[in-house]
């Protein structure tokens, strides 16, 4: 028998924890400790390879562990403790979920023989967060840890991303076995996710793109998520073939907001011209995007008078909310890379100047219009000036949930992937700081700016205190209209103008608020201080809260009227109260 | 239709709705069948019948058979659903195939007497049912077949005397020499 004192791979679960994250790479992690993940913090502890962010909620982790996988394009690693550790993180969760984000979440259990009995922070975590991730796994022998944690990584990294959980009871941490390095055999022999597109598919994909009068391109967040190569080839079949192209929120930045044949944003607050040419087009080509019900609008009247190819790693995302004509399942890189091989050998570049016309006849009706005042800040105005004053930085984005979202993702021009940061799917109010803390760990040197709602962004402002701690620079840029804008949005176009509870009532002085947590706060109210003051921001160092008091009934516009179509938007010139009521006449049931 | 005030699109698609067997095969392991049930309830799709068990101990093998009802789209959906998980080998519509073969057992127990527990026996014989339990008052019949037969046998012990019944769901299998 071999002695196994001085066998490097023996040693006890938390060990294995942190040695695996740094096998995979893992050079920052979020989390919260507590009594099941005590060994594993003595583990940190001990090293330094692997630097630990102490957030101030564990959602604050999951969501700075999502911000810094999205702009960074590696997983995010969380790490919380049992019971109510674990039920925070079901958030970040479900968020990384609908977003496609890589993320791997250790969280402590009770010690095995206590499952089951109702213990001290025990909860049935597998069981909770099974439904949002995109596996999970409850490890109950230590020889088995390595194995798991190896296939973690893979799983939430490869095929579409997403986050998954592995539940590490406190007996295993303590416990001894053999570690192992990543090895192939760590798998599900069963998992294995389509990469290369089929070949009939391609050809009938460009045989459509090459004979389209009027094309148009739809991307998504899919074609950040498979890498620098999808974002490139992307650009290149834009350039080779002129084709417009629009883009869903998640896909912001894929193509440059500056470059000639941007449509802007589609979908219910997208632009006239991006929604429009979606309505009319003969040939859809959609990139690692899923139709979601913010995209289509009115299903039955989506683009009813095209072909439309669907690329798709996921092959439940096709024909899930539209039928389409040509899917091809795999990575979109590189599937792009072959379309442009296919089309660059046998077609030539389509004319698509008539519809150019047509789509500049669209674009006159200037959709993103907005009235500018001396007297108070309009949102749009703010977003455009910071917009101005972040040229040519080195900057990131990250958003809050809210009208704020809308007009970010409207008025900010990305130039690059994951640089953008936003909760699309899910929707959370209070994604944006922490994913700004997330996103400032990875990219210290950079400007990362969370464009906040005054309501949205006091669901995790703990995360102020992490940021501090850790001498974080983010800024919180909040376009403070004093309401849950959106909702009120809603209640105004809906509910007859009952504004019920959507009034930030009782707000907190965030200049105060900043220096109470050691940061900086900025208030601005006119339009003619505004830009000195972005300026101040910019130059602080230091973790800054900007209290930008804007227009507080602005609304957000052009927008699809729920159960209209792509060519039934309401635009911003047409919003008065009469055009208003009757785009949103209807029935009452509440769904 | 007259959209009601709402941030969704409601969509009026009244498309048939169609019965479909899928046979999955998974790896058998702590969770897996949660995490198929837990999809069926959490994204809404019917299960009318659910059958599951290990059928190749060795490689830790288990085959789950699913009846469910959906419009054509909907099947589709839970196919791929079904197929991205991630200890999930393969998923086979049966129905598709159009050469599946499917089989219920069924335990019916009547109790009667007199003119009541001849008719039972007599219908029984003609389902080709066993009487695997009887006393001077009732049988225990044992009927397999596939569920319109066992359904009809169930209707007709009804006024005979039925008393409860125990059915296993539907098990699924393809014609022919191939495996799924
Ligand atoms: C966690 C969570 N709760 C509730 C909502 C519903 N919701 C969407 S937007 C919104 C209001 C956001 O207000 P604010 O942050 O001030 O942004 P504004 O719309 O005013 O720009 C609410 C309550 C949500 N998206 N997330
Ligand atoms: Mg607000």
């Amino acid at each position: 028998m071999s002695d196994k004192s001085h066998d490097p791979n023996q040693m006890t679960g938390a060990a294995m924890i942190v040695r695996a994250l740094i096998d995979h790479g893992v050079t920052d992690i979020f989390g919260y400790p507590g009594g099941a993940v005590l060994p594993i913090y003595d583990e940190i502890f001990q090293q330094s390879e692997v630097q630990h962010i102490l957030v101030r909620h564990e959602q604050g982790a999951g969501h700075a562990a999502e911000g810094y996988a999205r702009s960074t394009g590696k997983p995010g690693v969380a790490l919380v403790t049992s019971g109510p550790g674990a039920t925070n993180m079901v958030t970040p969760l479900t968020d990384a979920l609908m977003d496609s984000i890589p993320l791997v979440c250790i969280s402590g259990q009770v010690p095995t023989h206590l499952i089951g009995n109702d213990a001290f922070q025990e909860c049935d975590t597998v069981g909770i967060t099974r439904p949002c991730t995109k596996h999970n796994w409850l490890v109950r022998d230590v020889n088995d840890l390595a194995k798991v944690l190896h296939e973690a990584f893979y799983v939430a990294t490869s095929g579409r991303p997403g986050p998954v959980l592995v539940d590490v009871p406190k007996d295993v941490q303590f416990a001894t076995g053999t570690y192992h390095p990543p090895r192939k055999s760590d798998v599900h022999r069963s998992y294995a996710p389509r990469v290369k597109g089929d070949a009939t598919q391609i050809r009938k994909a460009v045989a459509l793109l090459a004979n389209a009068k009027r094309p148009v391109i739809y991307s998504g967040g899919g074609v950040i998520n498979s890498g620098p190569e999808a974002t490139k080839l992307l650009r290149e079949l834009v350039e080779v073939t002129g084709f417009p192209i629009t883009s869903t929120l998640m896909g912001l930045g894929a193509y440059p907001a500056s470059g000639k044949n941007w449509l802007g944003m589609l979908g219910m607050h997208g632009t006239y011209e991006a929604n429009m040419t979606m309505h009319d087009c003969d040939v859809m080509l959609c990139v690692g995007a899923r139709f979601d019900d913010r995209i289509t609008g009115r299903v039955d009247a989506f683009s009813p008078g095209s072909k439309k190819i669907h690329i798709d790693i996921d092959p439940s995302s096709i024909n899930k909310n539209i039928r389409v004509d040509v899917p091809i399942i795999g990575d979109c890189g590189n599937i792009l890379g072959d379309i442009l091989q296919v089309f660059k050998a046998e077609a030539k570049k389509p004319d698509v100047k008539a519809w150019w016309q047509q789509i500049a006849q669209w674009r006159a009706r200037n959709s993103l219009y907005y009235r500018k005042s001396n007297d108070v800040i309009l949102p749009q105005h703010a977003i455009q000036s910071l917009f101005e004053a972040t040229r040519g930085k080195d900057t990131y984005i990250t958003t809050e949930v809210g009208q704020h979202q809308m007009w970010a993702a409207q008025f900010f021009g990305f130039e690059e992937p994951h640089r953008w940061m936003t909760s699309g799917g899910l929707g959370t109010m209070g994604y944006g700081l922490p994913a700004a803390v997330g996103v400032q760990v990875a990219h210290p040197d950079s400007l990362v700016i969370d464009i906040a709602g005054d309501a949205s962004v006091q669901m995790t402002m703990q995360e102020m205190s992490t940021a501090v701690q850790y001498e974080l620079p983010i800024k919180i840029f909040i376009l403070n209209n004093q309401y849950m804008g959106m909702v009120r949005q809603w209640q105004q176009l809906l509910h007859g103008n009952r504004l019920s509870h959507s009034y930030s009532e009782a707000l907190p002085d965030f200049v105060k608020l900043a220096e109470a947590y050691g940061g900086v706060g900025i208030q601005v109210h006119k339009p003619a201080d505004l830009d000195g003051a972005i300026q101040e921001m910019i130059s602080v160092k230091r973790p800054v809260l900007f209290d930008c008091r804007v227009a507080a009934l602005e609304n957000c516009f052009p927008m699809i009227p729920s159960g209209k179509a792509h060519n039934e938007m309401l635009l911003p010139e047409q919003a008065n109260d009469e055009a208003t009521a009757k785009a949103f006449a209807g029935g009452k049931a509440l769904v | 239709m007259n959209q009601p005030a709402s941030a969704y699109f409601i969509e009026d698609r009244h498309d048939p709705n169609e019965t479909h067997t899928l046979s999955v095969l998974v790896q058998n392991e702590p969770g897996a069948l949660a995490r198929v049930i837990g999809l069926f309830s959490g994204r809404g799709y019917n299960i009318e019948s659910l059958t599951v068990s290990e059928t190749e101990s060795q490689k830790h093998l288990s085959r789950i058979t699913i009846v469910t009802t959906g419009t054509p789209m909907v099947i589709e959906q839970i196919k791929h659903q079904l197929d991205r998980m991630i200890p999930v080998y393969r998923v086979v519509d049966m129905t598709l195939t159009k050469r599946s073969i499917e089989r219920e057992l069924a335990m019916v127990k009547v109790r009667g007497e007199g003119e009541h527990r001849v008719e039972a026996l007599r219908l029984a014989d003609a389902f080709r049912a066993r009487v695997i339990d009887a006393t001077t008052e009732s049988f225990v019949f044992e009927i397999t077949g596939n569920t319109d037969k066992i359904n009809q046998f169930i209707d007709l012990m009804r006024p005979l005397g039925l008393v409860e019944v125990s059915r296993t769901g539907v098990a699924a299998i393809g014609r022919g020499p191939e495996g799924m």
